[in-house]
């Protein structure tokens, strides 16, 4: 393998695991402050998607459809949490996976009846349909960049958010002890909902980020909900700064493992076999480092106290 | 026998026996389609069944039952594939791949609780959903057609409908019966007092690993079978029996049913009755199906966390 396809699917992970954090910490932080299970998370990252490329389409301009896509997902948000979520939040974690489940198979549905079941288009916005030429050999297009950036820097926002101002410390004593911050006086329905709304954009804007690299399908929420459950066991349950790092560690491992994983198996074992269970453990192998992970820590990397 | 256990029993014989009066009637009238809905809601039911003893006698809420029945049929695929179509071997061997995934995986999903249990559940049967997509042996994405009907001792029995139904409500009384004697044996008390209380069970020399990784073993050996019979009904099998939203739906049955085991059944006929009435009128049965599993969640109220245990 050379090293400039080695650098370029590197960097494809670390985008890869940019969009996963999105998708991850706004569903670590409901867990870890409502110890509320949330199987539509991705429906959010479906809609935000759906409703970007709508109002692009619409609009005819890439920032401003961002912009109402994002509203557009906040409200559907907040219409769930008002009719469901709010209402499932104090049940039993058997009645929120049904609950949320049921609202995936309602939105999954609702998308393909209203939309068909085949891709919505998103191009691009215009501004970045060019490439930043990394090293001699290197060129990566500037979009998986500027996804990159928004990741960080939204990853630098959390952060403050959760270390360093009064709703963070409310989040943090939250998913410490849940009552205890109750019988304090705060008020621990309207912290869930500001928590869940704070999430399910980040979600929407995950969706419509990676809406022009991926197609724009009503079941493009199921997969990356699953994945986003790894990364929070992974990291830990509630940790943001777990989130963060093992969605990097997911998305580099998955996407590195998918690229040469068979390969360098045809080195070891020869190319027949290679080829015939290459694929089935590159798309295994983020399990499998799953189960290494909390066989060592159950608790994830960045579980406890000192975690958040 | 306790009066609770004969009680259990009968109502499973009742569930099981009213399915096959059913069947017994629409295979007088030849109506083939009620045939087949019962051969369906036979297979589902052993499926929700197995997995209804871990919700409700164990506490564990597992959202990967898919995976087991899956790997089912993959294992007859695979036999099929080989020549060996006998179904004392297949099913055994169908039951031993299911036992072996659990095992392995409940070694690591066994030790977490609550929203993780659930969380490492679903990742699993997803990793065993990618593993056999991407076997090019078994068709990949598209899966492969089965390449022979399952025989016993060489006799044709599954190459009807009505002969798979047999075989399902068979399977799914015998399961019945011995879950339900499982449930008042020494094991499902062991499970029922870690669900109700960790802390007294082990106190009271109760291994809780051991207990609860049994359950889950043999609770995946039994949705196993279940897939013997769905990869003979459909002829066909692929990665779609692994597919999450296959074990989301078993959960729907599963609660729907209730606490009793029997319940299951219940549950399961109740499904695929809805999906088939839906279905007749709109190619989008998901989207109601959703919005009445959406209702039932709010109309129950509070009395189904207090019937699960706060674990789950």
């Amino acid at each position: 393998m050379s090293s400039t396809l080695f650098l370029l699917q590197l960097l494809n992970g670390l985008q890869f695991g940019m969009v996963l954090f999105l998708v991850a910490a706004g569903l670590t932080l409901v867990f870890g402050v409502m110890d509320f299970i949330n199987l539509a998370h991705g429906v959010q990252y479906t809609l935000g998607a759906y409703l970007t490329a709508l109002c692009v389409a619409k609009f005819g301009h890439f920032g401003l459809g961002l912009v109402a896509g994002l509203l557009g997902a906040l409200i559907l948000g907040y219409v769930l949490e008002w009719l469901l979520f709010g209402v499932l939040m104090h049940r039993s974690h058997l009645e929120q996976v049904l609950g949320t489940f049921g609202v995936i198979l309602v939105v999954t549905d609702g998308l393909k009846m209203l939309f068909g079941p085949a891709p919505l288009p998103l191009a691009v916005p215009e501004a970045f349909q060019w490439s930043v030429r990394l090293t001699p050999t290197l060129v990566y297009p500037a979009w998986r960049l500027a996804i990159m950036l928004a990741g960080v820097v939204l990853a630098l926002v959390l952060w403050w958010l959760v270390a360093k101002t009064r709703l963070g410390m409310l989040v943090r004593a939250g998913s410490t002890d849940r009552e205890t911050v109750s019988a304090l006086g705060v008020n621990i329905d309207k912290l869930f909902r500001l928590v869940f709304a704070f999430g399910a954009v980040l979600a929407a804007f995950a969706g419509a980020m990676a809406g022009p690299l991926i197609s724009i399908e009503p079941t493009m929420g199921d997969n990356i909900l699953i994945l986003a459950f790894v990364v929070i066991v992974v990291g830990g349950i509630g940790s943001v700064r777990g989130a963060f790092f093992a969605a990097i560690l997911i998305g580099v491992v998955d996407t590195l493992g998918r690229a040469f994983l068979t390969g360098w198996l045809a080195g070891l074992v020869g190319k027949p076999a290679a080829a015939s269970v290459g694929p089935a453990l590159a798309s295994m192998l983020i399990y499998i480092l799953m189960a290494l992970v909390l066989a060592v820590r159950p608790q994830g990397l960045f579980a406890g106290a000192g975690g958040k | 026998m306790t009066p609770g256990l004969r009680k259990d029993l009968a109502l499973g014989a009742l569930a099981v026996g009213l399915l096959a009066v059913v069947l017994f009637v629409a295979l007088q009238i030849g109506a083939g389609g009620i045939v087949s809905l019962i051969a369906r809601i036979g297979i589902f039911a052993l499926a929700a069944l197995a997995l209804s003893f871990l919700v409700t006698q164990a506490g564990l809420v597992s959202l990967g039952q898919a995976a087991a029945v899956g790997l089912g049929a993959y294992v007859t695929l695979a036999l099929a594939e080989r020549g060996q179509s006998e179904l004392l071997v297949q099913l055994p061997l169908a039951a031993l791949a299911a036992a072996a995934f659990a095992g392995l995986t409940g070694l690591v999903v066994l030790r977490a609780r609550g929203v993780a249990f659930i969380m490492l559940t679903l990742a699993f049967a997803q990793m065993a959903f990618f593993g056999v997509a991407a076997l090019p042996a078994f068709g990949g994405d598209d899966g492969m057609a089965l390449a022979a009907r399952s025989t016993l001792l060489g006799v044709k029995v599954l190459r009807s409908e009505a002969g798979i139904a047999v075989a399902a409500l068979l399977l799914l009384g015998l399961a019945l019966a011995a879950l339900t004697l499982v449930r008042h044996a020494r094991l499902g008390l062991a499970l029922r007092a870690a669900m109700d209380n960790e802390r007294r069970a082990e106190a009271s020399g109760i291994n809780i690993p051991h207990v609860q990784l049994a359950a889950y073993v043999a609770c995946a050996a039994i949705a196993a079978l279940s897939g013997v019979l769905l990869a003979n009904q459909a002829d066909y099998v692929s990665p779609g029996y692994l597919n999450w939203h296959r074990s989301g739906e078993l959960l729907v049955m599963v609660v729907l049913g209730g606490r009793r085991l029997a319940g299951a059944v219940l549950g399961a006929a109740l499904v695929l009755v809805t999906e088939d009435l839906i279905s007749h009128y709109t190619e989008y049965w998901k989207f109601w199906l959703g919005l009445l599993i959406v209702a039932v969640v709010l109309l129950r109220g509070r009395d189904l966390s207090s019937l699960f245990g706060r674990r789950a």
